[in-house]
């Protein structure tokens, strides 16, 4: 059982959904760490005035922001700290969106919901969002940080995906897509039954990260002494008509998928 | 070395926007040449850690026992195993990197909607490269129409990511996936299963729903608060005059210039050359000098060079970074 991140209650009109949040992340790189070659002491950071070359102890250390080269305002702490979100436990769904409003690029990094004591509620909201086909648009703050999310139905359970904020992202209506000569009819044509020979249901249990896999196996080796060798494959790709392309791609997809 | 740019750009004095990664979709034995753009961009409101009379601070290593600060070419990378340290060097994890291969090779298409945003990380544009775009714009038709997505794994800076391809208004993305062994389900989790629910307890939440609606979302509720808040201290002390320093010697920011990303993905989208006006966010000064970085002169220098001219640049995180990497943050921030 994973342990929850954080307690908070899920609000709107009459309803309260008290939950607890879980990571759905978990890293997936291989951790270095930074040693000294010399005795393979581990490595430590400091902060370090480029001028003089002196050490600043981190309890001497400012904080600015630059609003010109070379110029900055100082923040302390104590400003800092009054420009912190009041704590709550309220999770506020401020409105309920149907799916498709909130592309694909405002998502930043899930997280699933548990129930936190009433599983009658918590299940019953889970329900009601599956069968409403909505996604509830969330905001909170959690450990002096202001977030918004979108609250989802996930299976039978509960998942909150925090967003980027406003600004952050370049959104597809701001642009203005390629243009050109009408497209081709056949060709889209066989375009079309292209994509539709290499159709298949997306598994993402197929795909391994195997950059990972190969710097633990070159890890290991070492380890024990070992050394290991990879190949590497060549590609090549003719150049054609774009019919042509089509045609033959077609042809070969659909072989391919009678051998499968 | 593969060069990143278009052929035949001569340098110029213009900060350029170059394209994050440039290769290849494969579709069938149909090659779209394309430009990568990131989709997202950090709002920048961060705060520079200084000392008391403004120089901004760099980030050194020393080592733990000794004290003694260290160079790059002192320091090595261990991973931890059984108690020991196994050293990896550079040139060992460089030569693990996939091949340098510049493709998207799309070889499996999926209903757009079956792939759940948990599995979403991080957006790129795509914008045609090369001379014709007909083939880009026949891929993206296609695919819009059908409301299928492309998958693919590819490599772009040195580590191998899984891909969707969407089209949507005639523009092609890139969705970069996380990895099924990345994404949890409720069940690793350990949250219960399902207990009988009750009807009247659905009806009552879908009652409360319904009353909170909508069919779009309100910008003003993802608008990031704190930084807002920040930005408004910032500009009242400014005005005031209030804790304000000017170090006397201001070292290269790789913040300096702030390139503006829709105009320059919007550029790229026409067809046009990728270089962009560059919107400075603080004035140029006179004295300042530009070092313009060449891609040769780059590519043919050592890591330990390329770490120091990193450190001159204060670029963050230069220690963890292999060769490659150093590089594309070197132009990155000329």
């Amino acid at each position: 059982m994973a342990r929850a991140i954080w307690k908070g209650v899920v609000s709107f009109e009459d309803v309260e959904v008290p939950v607890k949040l879980y990571s759905a992340v978990q890293e997936r790189g291989v951790h270095f760490r930074l040693l000294h070659g010399k005795d393979l002491e581990p490595v430590q950071q400091r902060m370090v005035n480029p001028v003089t070359g002196k050490v600043v102890a981190y309890e001497e250390v400012r904080r600015g922001f630059e609003v010109e080269r070379g110029v900055f305002v100082l923040i302390d702490d104590e400003e800092l700290e009054a420009l912190e979100p009041e704590p709550s436990r309220t999770i506020e769904i401020t409105r309920f969106v149907p799916p498709g409003t909130i592309t694909h690029q405002w998502y930043d990094r899930p997280y699933f919901l548990g129930p936190d004591d009433d599983e009658g509620a918590y299940f019953a909201l889970a329900r009601a969002l599956a069968e409403q086909e909505r996604e509830g648009v969330a905001r909170w703050v959690m450990r002096k940080k202001s977030y918004a999310g979108a609250l989802r139905a996930e299976g039978d359970h509960l998942a909150l995906i925090t967003l980027r904020n406003a600004g952050e992202v370049v959104p597809v209506s701001a642009l203005e897509a390629p243009g050109g000569r009408a497209l081709d009819e056949r060709e889209l044509r066989m375009a079309k039954q292209l994509i539709a020979a290499l159709e298949d249901e997306f598994d993402p249990t197929e795909y391994r990260d195997e950059f990972r896999d190969r710097v633990l196996e070159l890890v290991h080796a070492k380890a024990e002494g070992r050394s290991i060798t990879r190949k590497r494959a060549a590609k090549k790709a003719p150049r054609k008509p774009l019919a042509a392309l089509l045609e033959a791609s077609v042809a070969s997809a659909k072989k391919e998928k009678r051998v499968a | 070395m593969p060069d990143e740019r278009e052929n035949g750009q001569p340098p110029d004095d213009e900060a350029r926007a170059r394209p994050f990664w440039s290769g290849t979709i494969t579709f069938g034995l149909v090659s779209v040449p394309v430009s990568l753009y990131p989709g997202n961009r950090s709002l920048g409101v961060s705060l520079r850690m200084l000392d008391r009379d403004g120089t901004p601070l760099a980030r050194r290593y020393f080592c733990s026992k000794d004290d003694e600060e260290l160079d790059a070419d002192e320091i090595v990378r261990g991973y931890e195993l059984d108690g020991e340290y196994v050293v990896i060097t550079d040139e060992e994890l460089e030569a693990l990197e996939p091949d340098k291969s510049r493709d998207i090779d799309l070889r499996r298409f999926v209903p757009q909607d079956d792939i759940d945003p948990i599995w979403f990380e991080r957006a790129y544009y795509l914008t045609p490269a090369g001379g014709s775009n007909k083939a880009y714009r026949l891929l993206a038709e296609t695919m819009e129409r059908s409301a299928r997505a492309g998958i693919a794994t590819f490599v772009m800076r040195g580590t191998e990511y899984l891909v969707a391809i969407i089209a949507e208004n005639g523009i092609l993305r890139a969705e970069t996936l996380r990895f099924a062994e990345e994404v949890r389900t409720p069940h690793d989790v350990g949250l219960p299963d399902k207990p009988r629910v009750r009807a009247a307890e659905v009806k009552r939440i879908e009652k409360a729903m319904r009353k909170r609606a909508e069919n779009e979302l309100d910008p003003d509720e993802l608008v990031d608060v704190q930084a807002e808040r920040l930005l408004e201290l910032v500009a009242r002390k400014q005005s005031a005059d209030e804790d304000v320093v000017s170090a006397a010697e201001a070292p290269e920011s790789e913040e300096d210039d702030v390139i503006d990303l829709m105009e320059v993905i919007k550029r790229s989208m026409r067809g046009g050359r990728a270089s962009a006006t560059v919107e400075t966010r603080r004035a140029r000064s006179a004295g300042r000098r530009r070092a313009p970085e060449d891609d040769d002169a780059l590519a043919g220098r050592t890591r330990k060079e390329l770490y120091e001219r990193a450190r001159a640049l204060d670029i963050e995180g230069r220690s963890d970074m292999t060769k490659d990497q150093l590089i594309d943050a070197i132009r990155r921030s000329a």
